[in-house]
């Protein structure tokens, strides 16, 4: 057993310094800006003395290290400084976003991940049938098609037609259940774009154990399909199955950014495409460094997840 | 009832698309030779779509000037004009044919992605080789820093670094293309490393040879399968980040027709019930389909897969 967790802490240990690495090149990239944050927010007009006095203020004459530690530290504690476009606190910016982003990648996990599982249990089950291969050939579509036509093809068929609203404009009073009515399109447009390979993985990923002598003994003694794919293939294809959920979470983060923009909903990608259109850096920083944590987080817990489900890897000498 | 009706239109674009596939067949067999003949006979119906879809686009992308009616820039009446004689598709939010742009578009958007791809690939695929031929620290330092690179979500990693060069089309090529290398990278090296452990390898390294010889006529020819289906791969990966960007108002600006932005452009005829801007969105759609029919068949094909 305590060969189990010295390797989970192993995994913790990788983990982190992943996301110390990250955070050194979200840091890194900054440097390669010709002039600095104080230039940034005074604009060129400012005169020596003030950009000397400003930049003695945010502690840019401190060497590089410094810089990055109070950077990280503040971070850390919340505190991701001042934006150059609109001089408002970086923190004040993302807070409700942050929740809105997680809110709607959530939202549409909870919708995709079952709808994914049964439909590759369903593929693998009734395999070449024709649900099989109508369900693969439009899992390779909608792989290929960009989140916004997909976003697109909903709003003209779903908000036209008067079912749902494409435009989630979400106030502080909004109740939970009227969030949820209002975030149904882009969540499902999310659903729709990640399901596919989920469904696909979860497929191979059973097919493969289905041609294990093991599972051709199960069905000799004669127990009915359903059985065998549930009882005694689903355990065995868990690891491979937990990777790929949480290999297509991580995808929510990115695919995320798009559907924001074309629903105008108030979240973290919206907010990052516009500062990458006015190259506010302090603010495409912090929010990368939100959604990359996210991203190496959940490749972690896939990771300790899989090692957990596999005997062979919890017993290994 | 219209949810009925979405099901039988998709259906009837399925079939459309296997009887398409089915006719296309012939001509690929008529006019390949010996091993290729075999391969197009065996070729799913899927797959020789995906062909006649390629075939398509490659000669659209290379006729656009014949083929479009006006000029790419030509403003040619009102904005935002419905679908009739001699705007067959409609004008945009300037006044342009759409179908011109549409045509346009397929050259420049493809174009960009090609290019981008290309340039992937050399950087990638060469670093990738050259790690598993040299090994040694040159292959560890390598691939630690390919490891970090990987770690940030590509989007991610591409706006940040758009923010830090500035949006334009050279830095968008560069941003991807530099990206997309750490993948490139880690397929090639690890196709590579099994074949530098070959005794003809062994016996190339004895006579001499450059390490560029080594690399080029020794090891690249045999990692050619599983590079060229990964090209494909790649292609759709880089062609979708290409058109998001430039759906963002971050990649080909205006006024270059170019698919991503064209939708962008036009998205308020949505909200009037106007599907024209789900054009150019649907013309990214069925080339990255095609393409994946494709490599979906190659790699089957690759994997010496029966079922």
């Amino acid at each position: 057993m305590s060969e189990l967790w010295m390797m989970i802490g192993k995994r913790l240990l990788y983990g982190l310094l992943t996301l110390f690495i990250v955070s050194v090149i979200i840091f890194g990239a900054s440097e390669m800006l010709p002039g600095d944050q104080a230039q940034a927010l005074l604009g060129q007009s400012a005169t020596p003395e003030t950009l000397a006095a400003l930049r003695e203020q945010l502690g840019l004459n401190d060497p590089a290290p410094v810089r990055y530690w109070n950077w990280l530290a503040g971070a850390m504690s919340g505190d991701f400084g001042i934006s150059t476009s609109n001089q408002r606190p970086i923190a004040d910016l993302i807070s409700g976003r942050l929740y809105n982003t997680m809110f709607l990648a959530l939202y549409a996990a909870t919708l995709a991940v079952p709808l994914s599982l049964v439909l590759g249990l369903l593929a693998a089950l009734w395999r070449n049938s024709i649900f099989d291969r109508v369900a693969n050939a439009s899992a390779l579509t909608s792989i290929s098609f960009p989140e916004f036509f997909v976003a697109y093809i909903l709003i003209v068929w779903l908000a036209q037609g008067g079912h749902f609203t494409s435009l989630a404009r979400i106030r502080e009073n909004t109740t939970f259940v009227q969030r949820l009515d209002m975030t149904f399109l882009p969540a499902l447009t999310l659903t729709l774009v990640v399901t596919a390979h989920m469904m696909r993985m979860t497929r191979a990923a059973i097919i493969n154990l289905m041609a294990s002598p093991y599972i051709e003994m199960a069905r000799l003694k004669g127990l009915s399909p359903l059985r065998v794919v549930l009882r005694h293939a689903l355990p065995n294809a868990l690891a491979p199955i937990i990777t790929v959920v949480a290999l297509n979470l991580a995808y929510l983060i990115t695919g995320v950014v798009a559907v924001e923009v074309v629903f105008t909903y108030p979240g973290l990608g919206q907010l990052m495409v516009n500062s990458v259109a006015d190259r506010d850096m302090p603010v495409v920083q912090a929010i990368s460094l939100i959604f990359a944590s996210a991203y190496v987080l959940l490749n972690l817990l896939a990771d300790v997840l899989s090692t957990l489900s596999n005997p062979r890897l919890r017993h290994r000498r | 009832m219209t949810f009925l009706w979405i099901l039988v239109g998709l259906a009837c674009l399925g079939l459309s698309a296997v009887v398409l596939g089915w006719l296309f067949r012939f001509p690929l067999v008529a006019l390949t030779r010996g091993e290729l003949r075999r391969a197009m006979r065996g070729a799913p119906l899927m797959a020789s779509f995906g062909m006649l879809v390629i075939l398509i686009y490659a000669a659209v992308a290379l006729l656009a000037p014949v083929l479009a009616p006006y000029a790419e820039r030509e403003v040619i009446g009102a904005q935002y004009l419905p679908w009739g004689e001699g705007h067959l598709l409609g004008t945009d939010n300037l006044g342009r044919d759409m179908l011109t742009r549409l045509i346009y578009g397929a050259r420049n958007t493809v174009g960009i992605a090609l290019a981008t791809t290309a340039l992937a690939f050399s950087i990638g695929a060469l670093l990738g080789l050259w790690a598993a031929a040299v090994g040694g620290w040159v292959d560890t330092v390598l691939s630690r820093i390919v490891d970090a690179l990987m770690a940030i979500p590509a989007l991610i990693f591409s706006l940040l670094l758009l923010t830090i060069f500035g949006t334009s089309i050279i830095n968008m090529i560069l941003v991807i293309a530099a990206i997309d290398s750490t993948r490139v990278f880690r397929l090639s090296r690890s196709v590579a490393q099994g074949i530098v452990v070959m005794d003809y390898i062994e016996a190339a390294r004895l006579r001499g040879e450059t390490m560029w010889r080594l690399i080029t006529r020794e090891i690249l020819p045999n990692a050619m399968a599983p590079l060229v289906a990964e090209f494909g791969l790649r292609f759709c990966f880089v062609f979708l980040m290409i058109s998001s960007l430039s759906f963002l108002g971050l990649g080909i600006k205006p006024p270059t027709a170019d698919w991503g932005s064209m939708v962008r452009e036009n998205a308020t005829l949505i909200s009037y019930g106007d599907i024209t801007p789900l054009l150019p969105a649907g013309a990214i759609a069925l080339l990255t389909v095609a393409v994946n029919f494709v490599v979906d068949w190659q790699l089957h094909r690759a994997s010496g897969l029966k079922d």
